[in-house]
C-alpha cells in the first residue's frame, strides 16, 4: 500500500501545473513571505556577524592561552577580576542591536497582521478537522477539502484572505512558500492571507501537533491563472454529476452509512462530518493529500482507510466486492 | 605569623557576631510567594472567563455575598493575633481561649461555604460542569477552602496537643509561622472575594 | 530575633566504616535525610531516565532515518515522542538541578546539611513517585486512539487535544499526575534551596563572597517557586475538566483553547531557564579553576543571572506567536524575548575573558566547557532569530525550533552537566575519571550531537514540520533526516563511554584525594567523599575563594575584593 503510494505519489504531475514540492522558506513565492524572508536575512545576517565575532575570540582564547607541555605548572597567571568599562560595553553594544531587530520585527508584524483585506480579495474559510481540511468560499458557495484554489496574480492584486477556526483540535495553516503560519483554534478565528506570485501547486503541512495522523494532513493551495480560477469557481458551483450511467452505483452508495458523514450537493447524502464529496474527481488527491486520486487509490482508500492512514476517522465499512466497485464508479462520476 | 593572628581574631569576630535571618522565617515567606503563584493562576483564569458563560445560571441569578463568613474569617486573622501575644505573655489559658475563638470562626466559615454550594448545587442546580461560571466558581472557591482546610487541621492540632497539656509555650516560633499561613489564607479570601462575588454582582 | 538553628553537629566519626547488611544498607539509602545520599540519588535517577529516554530518541531518529519508514507507527511514535519530551524536561533536567543543588549548596557555603532535611528526602521521593506514575502507563493508560498505553499528547500536552473527548483513556491522567507529583518535588527543593542558602552560610560568607554556583542555583530555585505552580494549576484545571467535567478548556462551552497555551508557557519559557542554569552555574566554578583565573566580573555574573531570573517572566507568548494575538502583544514578546538574550550574552563574554590570560588546562570538564560555550553561542543566536516574530512565523513548529531547543539542552545544559560530573565525580566517590575515556566520550558525543541537529535547522529551512511520524520523499528532506538520524551512532557510543568510565572508575579508579583539581571553593576543603558532617569544624571565610586565600597568604582575594 505505502509502496505504491510512494510512487504514484512522485508521479502526481497533472499536465501543465508543476507541484512544489520544496518547500523553502527563502524562495517565498508571495508578499507576506517576501516581508518574512526580509526580517529573516537581516536577522541571519546580524547574528552571523555576532558568531563570527564571539565564536573566533572563543577559538582565539582556547587556541592561545591553553596550557603548552613545556609549561611549568606552579606560577599561577594574573588574577584579573573584573572590568567595568568592558562590561559596559558589552552590555550596551548587544542592547543597540536588541533596538535595531525590535525595530524590524515592529515594522514586518505590523505589515503583515494589520493589512487588510482590499475590495477584491477572495474570501475563503478554512475549518480544521482531525485530519483533513474543509475550505469554504462563502462568496460563491462552494464547499470542498484539502485543495484551496486561488487566482495567481503576478503583482498580488487578487490576494486571498483566509478565516481560520477548527471544530475540534488546535490546527496549524502552513505553506511555506506563501506566507508563515497561523494556528485554527475551536472557539476562535483567525485570519491569515496570500497571494501567490505565480500559478502552481503549494505544499504545506498541518503544523500544529493535532493527534495521530497529524504527520498526514496535507494542504495544497493550487494558485491558477485568473481564468482557470474562474472555470473552476463555476465547475465547483455546479451541484453533483447525476451521470445515468452509474444510477444503480448512486443507489448502492445512497443505502450504506457513507451518506452519514458526506455531503454531495443536490443528493440527499448531506452529512457534515466528513470532507464534501460533490466533485470529488475535481481534487488532485484523497485523504488530506496524501494518495494520488485515482482508481486504485481510491478504491485502496474506499475499502480500508486505516490502511493508508491508521487511526483516522473514517472506518472501513467492510464492503463485499460488489458494494466497493459501485461505491467507487459512483465517486468517479462526481467530476 | 602576626598575620594569622590578625585573621583567626578576625574569624572569632565574625563567628561570634554572624547573623542569619531564621530558616523558618524564609521557609513560610517562600511557600507564601509560591502559593500566591498558585491562586494567581485561578484568579487569572477567573477574570478571563467572567461573563463568558454561554448558558446559566449566571452570577446574579444564584449569587448571595457571604459578608458573615467574611466577617468571621478576617476576624480569625485578629483573633489569632491575640492568641500570639497571650502565648508571649505566658497566659495559657488566655491563649486557649482566643485560639478556640479562631478554630470556631475558621469552621463557621467552612460550614457557610459547605451551606452555600448545597444551596447552589441542589437548588440553582449549578455545578461545576455546568458552565463556565460554576468551573470558576468552584475552583476558586475550593482552591480557597481547601487552603482553610489545612490550615485548620494545623489549628486543632495545636489546640488539641494544648489541651492534652503539652507545653506550646516551647513551640511559640513555630505557630507563629502557623498564623502566618492563616494571615496569607485569610487575605487571599479578600482577592477571592472581590474577584468571585465583587465584580461579578456589583461591577459587570 | 534571627539565630542560628543548625542541626547538632556530629561528635567525630569512626573513621574505618562498619560493616553492614544488605538490609542495613538498604535502609541507610532509602531512610536518608543526608544531602550528599539524596544529591546523588536524584543524580543516579536522572542518568537513568537520559539513557531510557535517549533510547526513546534513537527509535524516533531510526524511524525518520527515511521518508515512509515502518519503524514504529504512528501512535506509537507519537507517545514516543511526548515521552522522551517529557523524560527528559522532568525527569532528567529538573533531578538534575536538584541533585546538583542539594549536593554542592551544603558544602559550597560550610554547612552540615540542608535547612529542611526531612523535606529533602521528601522531595526526592516524590519526584521518584512521579516518575514511576509517568511511566506506569505503560501499562496503566489508554491514549488518544485506545488501549493501555502512555501518553500520546506531546509533553506541553495542548488542550483541547488532552480533553477527555479527544484523548479517551487514562495516558493523559498520567501524564498530569505523574509531572504534577515530580512538580511538588521540585518546589519543595526549590524552598529548601532558598532557605539554606539565606540562612546557614559559614561566617564571614556574605552573599557577596558565596561561591557563583550557589547564586545561579539560589535564581534558579526562584524560578522554580514561581514558575512550576501555574504547571501545577493547568494541570488541576485539565484534570477538573476531564473528570468532573469542568469547562476550562472546553471550547464547546466556551472556554479557551489558548488558556492552557498561556499557563504552560508562563510554566514553560522559565522551565528552560530553570533547566539550563545548572550548566551556568558548572561553568561558573569550573572556568575558573581550569583556566587558572578567578570569575571574570562577579559583580555583573551576579546582575547578568538575576536579570534572567525576573525577564524569563515576561517573555512565554513567544511560544504563541502563531495563535493570531495581536500585533501589539506579539511586538513586545518578541522585543521582551530579545531583551533576556542580553544578559545570557554577558555571561557568555564573562566566561570568555575569564579564560582569555589563564592557564588552560584541556582536560575534559573544561573541553565539555568549551563545547558548551561554542553551541550555547549558536542555540543563542538561533533563539534570536525564534524572537523575530515574523521570521518565528515561518520556523515555529518546524525542525528548526527542534534543533534550536536541542542546542540549548543538550549542547547547553547536557554538555555543562558532563563537565559537572567529570569535576565533581572525585569529590563524590573518592576516585578520578579516566582522562583518555573521558576525552573519547567527549569527541564522540560532541560529533554525534552536531552531526544530528545542526543538520536539522535546515530541515527547518525547507519546512519540515514537527511531531510527524513520517515524511513524503521529495519534499527536500530526505538527506537531511538521514544524516540527523546517523548522528545517533557517535553519541550512544560516546554516552557507553561515559557509563564504562563511571563503573570502572568508581571500582578501580585513582584516588583523588581532596582537592585533586586545586580548586578554590569549599566542597575541596574536605575529604573525598566528604564524610556524613561534611567538615570537622565550620569553616570561616573572607573571600569568595577561600582556599585561595588559604594557599596564596601574600596574595588573598580579600584584598582586592
Amino acid at each position: 500500500m505505502f509502496a505504491h503510494a510512494l510512487n504514484a505519489y512522485l508521479q502526481v504531475q497533472v499536465p501543465g501545473v508543476a507541484e512544489r514540492r520544496i518547500t523553502d522558506i527563502f524562495k517565498p513565492m508571495g508578499t507576506p513571505g517576501y516581508a518574512e524572508r526580509e526580517a529573516a536575512l537581516f536577522t541571519i545576517g546580524v547574528t552571523a556577524v555576532i558568531f563570527v565575532v564571539v565564536a573566533g575570540l572563543i577559538v582565539y582564547t582556547v587556541w592561545r592561552f591553553r596550557r603548552r607541555p613545556s609549561d611549568d605548572s606552579a606560577q599561577e597567571p594574573p588574577q584579573v577580576y573584573g572590568s567595568n568599562q568592558i562590561e559596559a560595553a558589552w552590555t550596551i553594544i548587544p542592547i543597540l542591536i536588541v533596538f535595531v531587530l525590535i525595530g524590524v520585527s515592529a515594522r514586518v508584524i505590523a505589515g503583515v497582521e494589520n493589512a487588510s483585506p482590499p475590495p477584491k480579495a477572495l474570501k475563503v474559510r478554512l475549518i480544521g478537522h482531525q485530519w483533513w481540511w474543509e475550505v469554504q468560499y462563502p462568496d460563491y458557495g462552494i464547499v470542498t477539502a484539502n485543495e484551496i484554489h486561488v487566482p495567481a496574480t503576478p503583482d498580488g492584486q487578487r490576494a486571498t484572505y483566509l478565516e481560520l477556526t477548527s471544530v475540534d483540535v488546535i490546527h496549524s495553516f502552513w505553506i511555506p512558500e506563501l506566507a508563515g503560519k497561523t494556528d485554527l483554534i475551536p472557539n476562535r478565528v483567525n485570519y491569515a492571507w496570500i497571494d501567490p506570485r505565480v500559478p502552481g501547486v503549494y505544499v504545506g503541512n498541518c503544523a500544529e501537533y493535532c493527534g495521530t495522523q497529524h504527520a498526514q494532513m496535507l494542504l495544497r493551495v493550487i494558485a491558477d491563472t485568473p481564468e482557470n480560477f474562474k472555470t473552476w469557481t463555476e465547475q465547483q458551483q455546479r451541484p453533483a454529476e447525476n451521470d445515468p450511467q452509474v444510477s444503480d452505483a448512486r443507489n448502492v452508495f445512497g443505502s450504506l452509512a457513507c451518506v452519514n458523514c458526506h455531503d454531495i450537493r443536490g443528493t440527499p447524502s448531506v452529512g457534515k462530518f466528513g470532507p464534501d464529496l460533490t466533485h470529488l474527481m475535481s481534487r488532485r488527491t484523497l485523504a488530506a493529500g496524501v494518495l494520488v486520486n485515482d482508481t486504485k487509490n481510491l478504491r485502496a482508500w474506499v475499502d480500508d482507510p486505516q490502511k493508508a492512514k491508521p487511526g483516522c476517522l473514517m472506518p472501513s465499512m467492510k464492503l463485499n466486492d460488489q458494494q466497493l466497485e459501485q461505491v467507487v464508479s459512483y465517486l468517479q462520476s462526481l467530476k | 605569623m602576626a598575620q594569622d593572628n590578625v585573621i583567626a581574631a578576625d574569624a572569632l569576630q565574625m563567628e561570634r557576631e554572624w547573623k542569619l535571618p531564621d530558616r523558618g522565617t524564609i521557609g513560610v515567606i517562600f511557600l507564601i510567594i509560591t502559593e500566591t503563584a498558585l491562586f494567581t493562576m485561578f484568579v487569572a483564569a477567573d477574570l478571563i472567563y467572567i461573563g463568558k458563560s454561554l448558558t446559566g445560571p449566571y452570577p446574579k441569578d444564584v449569587l448571595e455575598m457571604p459578608i458573615i463568613a467574611t466577617v468571621c474569617l478576617l476576624s480569625s486573622s485578629g483573633t489569632i493575633v491575640f492568641a500570639e501575644h497571650a502565648l508571649r505573655r505566658n497566659d495559657l489559658g488566655k491563649f486557649k481561649i482566643w485560639w478556640l475563638v479562631t478554630i470556631l470562626l475558621g469552621l463557621y466559615f467552612l460550614y457557610a461555604t459547605g451551606a452555600e454550594w448545597h444551596k447552589l448545587i441542589y437548588e440553582d442546580h449549578l455545578t461545576i460542569a455546568t458552565n463556565l461560571f460554576g468551573t470558576t466558581f468552584y475552583s476558586l472557591v475550593g482552591l480557597h477552602a481547601s487552603h482553610v482546610v489545612v490550615g485548620m487541621t494545623f489549628l486543632l492540632i495545636v489546640f488539641i496537643t494544648t489541651i492534652f497539656g503539652f507545653p506550646i509555650q516551647t513551640q511559640e516560633r513555630r505557630v507563629k509561622f502557623l498564623s502566618w499561613y492563616w494571615h496569607f489564607v485569610d487575605w487571599v479570601w479578600v482577592i477571592v472575594f472581590t474577584v468571585v462575588y465583587i465584580l461579578p454582582l456589583k461591577v459587570f | 530575633m534571627a539565630s542560628i538553628d543548625y542541626p547538632l553537629e556530629h561528635p567525630k566519626a569512626e573513621a574505618l566504616t562498619p560493616e553492614f547488611s544488605f538490609s542495613e544498607s538498604l535502609y541507610k539509602w532509602v531512610a536518608t535525610v543526608d544531602h550528599k545520599r539524596l544529591g546523588l540519588m536524584y543524580v543516579v535517577s536522572a542518568l537513568v531516565f537520559l539513557v531510557i529516554a535517549g533510547i526513546m530518541a534513537s527509535v524516533i531518529r531510526m524511524q525518520l532515518a527515511f521518508p515512509l519508514n515502518h519503524v514504529v507507527g504512528p501512535d506509537t511514535f507519537n507517545r514516543l515522542f511526548t515521552m522522551h519530551g517529557t523524560t527528559m524536561v522532568f525527569l532528567v533536567g529538573m533531578p538534575m538541578v536538584a541533585g546538583f543543588s542539594v549536593y554542592l549548596i551544603p558544602l559550597m557555603i560550610g554547612t552540615r546539611d540542608m535547612a529542611f532535611p526531612r523535606l529533602n528526602a521528601f522531595g526526592f521521593w516524590i519526584f521518584l513517585l512521579g516518575g514511576c506514575l509517568l511511566y506506569f502507563s505503560y501499562i496503566g493508560g489508554g491514549g488518544l486512539s485506545g488501549d493501555g498505553s502512555a501518553p500520546d499528547v506531546g509533553w506541553f500536552a495542548y488542550a483541547p487535544l488532552t480533553e477527555k473527548a479527544f484523548s479517551r483513556g487514562a495516558a493523559t491522567d498520567y501524564w498530569a499526575l505523574g509531572v504534577l507529583l515530580s512538580g511538588v518535588g521540585s518546589i519543595v527543593t526549590a524552598l529548601n534551596v532558598i532557605a539554606t542558602t539565606f540562612c546557614m552560610r559559614c561566617p564571614g560568607m556574605t552573599l557577596s563572597r558565596m561561591p557563583m554556583f550557589v547564586w545561579v542555583m539560589l535564581i534558579d530555585a526562584w524560578l522554580v517557586l514561581v514558575a512550576l505552580p501555574p504547571l501545577s494549576a493547568a494541570q488541576i484545571m485539565l484534570e477538573l475538566d476531564r473528570h468532573l467535567g469542568a469547562n476550562f478548556f472546553d471550547t464547546q462551552a466556551g472556554g479557551s483553547a489558548v488558556l492552557w497555551q498561556h499557563l504552560f508557557w508562563i510554566f514553560g519559557h522559565p522551565e528552560v531557564y530553570i533547566l539550563i542554569f545548572p550548566a551556568f552555574a558548572i561553568l561558573s566554578e569550573v572556568i575558573p579553576v581550569f583556566s587558572r583565573k578567578p570569575l571574570f566580573g562577579r559583580p555583573a555574573m551576579v546582575g547578568a543571572v538575576t536579570a534572567i531570573g525576573f525577564i524569563s517572566l515576561g517573555v512565554w507568548a513567544h511560544h504563541m506567536f502563531a495563535i493570531g494575538m495581536t500585533s501589539w502583544s506579539n511586538t513586545f514578546f518578541a522585543a521582551s524575548s530579545m531583551l533576556v538574550g542580553v544578559p545570557t550574552g554577558i555571561k557568555i563574554f564573562n566566561w570568555t575573558a575569564t579564560m582569555y590570560g589563564g592557564k588552560l588546562r584541556m582536560q575534559t570538564p573544561l573541553l565539555f566547557c568549551i563545547a558548551f560555550l561554542l553551541q550555547f553561542l549558536v542555540a543563542g543566536l538561533t533563539g534570536i532569530m525564534l524572537a523575530v516574530a515574523p521570521f518565528d512565523w515561518q520556523l515555529h513548529d518546524s525542525y528548526f525550533v527542534v534543533a534550536h531547543f536541542h542546542f540549548t539542552l543538550v549542547g547547553g545544559l547536557v554538555f555543562g552537566l558532563f563537565a559537572g560530573m567529570y569535576y565533581w565525580f572525585p569529590k563524590v566517590s573518592g576516585k578520578m575519571l579516566d582522562e583518555k575515556l573521558g576525552k573519547w566520550h567527549f569527541w564522540l558525543f560532541c560529533i554525534g550531537f552536531n552531526m544530528t541537529f545542526l543538520t536539522l535547522h535546515f530541515a527547518g529551512f525547507l519546512g519540515m514540520p514537527r511531531r510527524i511520524y513520517t515524511y513524503y520523499p521529495g519534499r527536500g528532506w530526505d538527506a537531511i533526516n538521514l544524516i540527523a538520524s546517523l548522528g545517533v551512532i557517535p553519541q550512544a557510543a560516546g554516552i557507553l563511554c561515559f557509563v564504562w568510565n563511571i563503573i570502572r572508575s568508581s571500582l578501580r579508579g585513582i584516588p583523588a584525594g581532596d582537592d585533586p583539581w586545586d580548586a578554590w571553593t569549599l566542597e575541596w576543603a574536605t575529604t573525598s567523599p566528604p564524610p556524613e558532617y561534611n567538615f570537622e569544624k565550620l569553616p570561616v571565610v573572607r573571600s569568595s575563594r577561600p582556599l585561595w586565600d588559604l594557599k596564596h597568604p601574600q596574595d588573598p582575594d580579600w584584598k582586592y575584593e
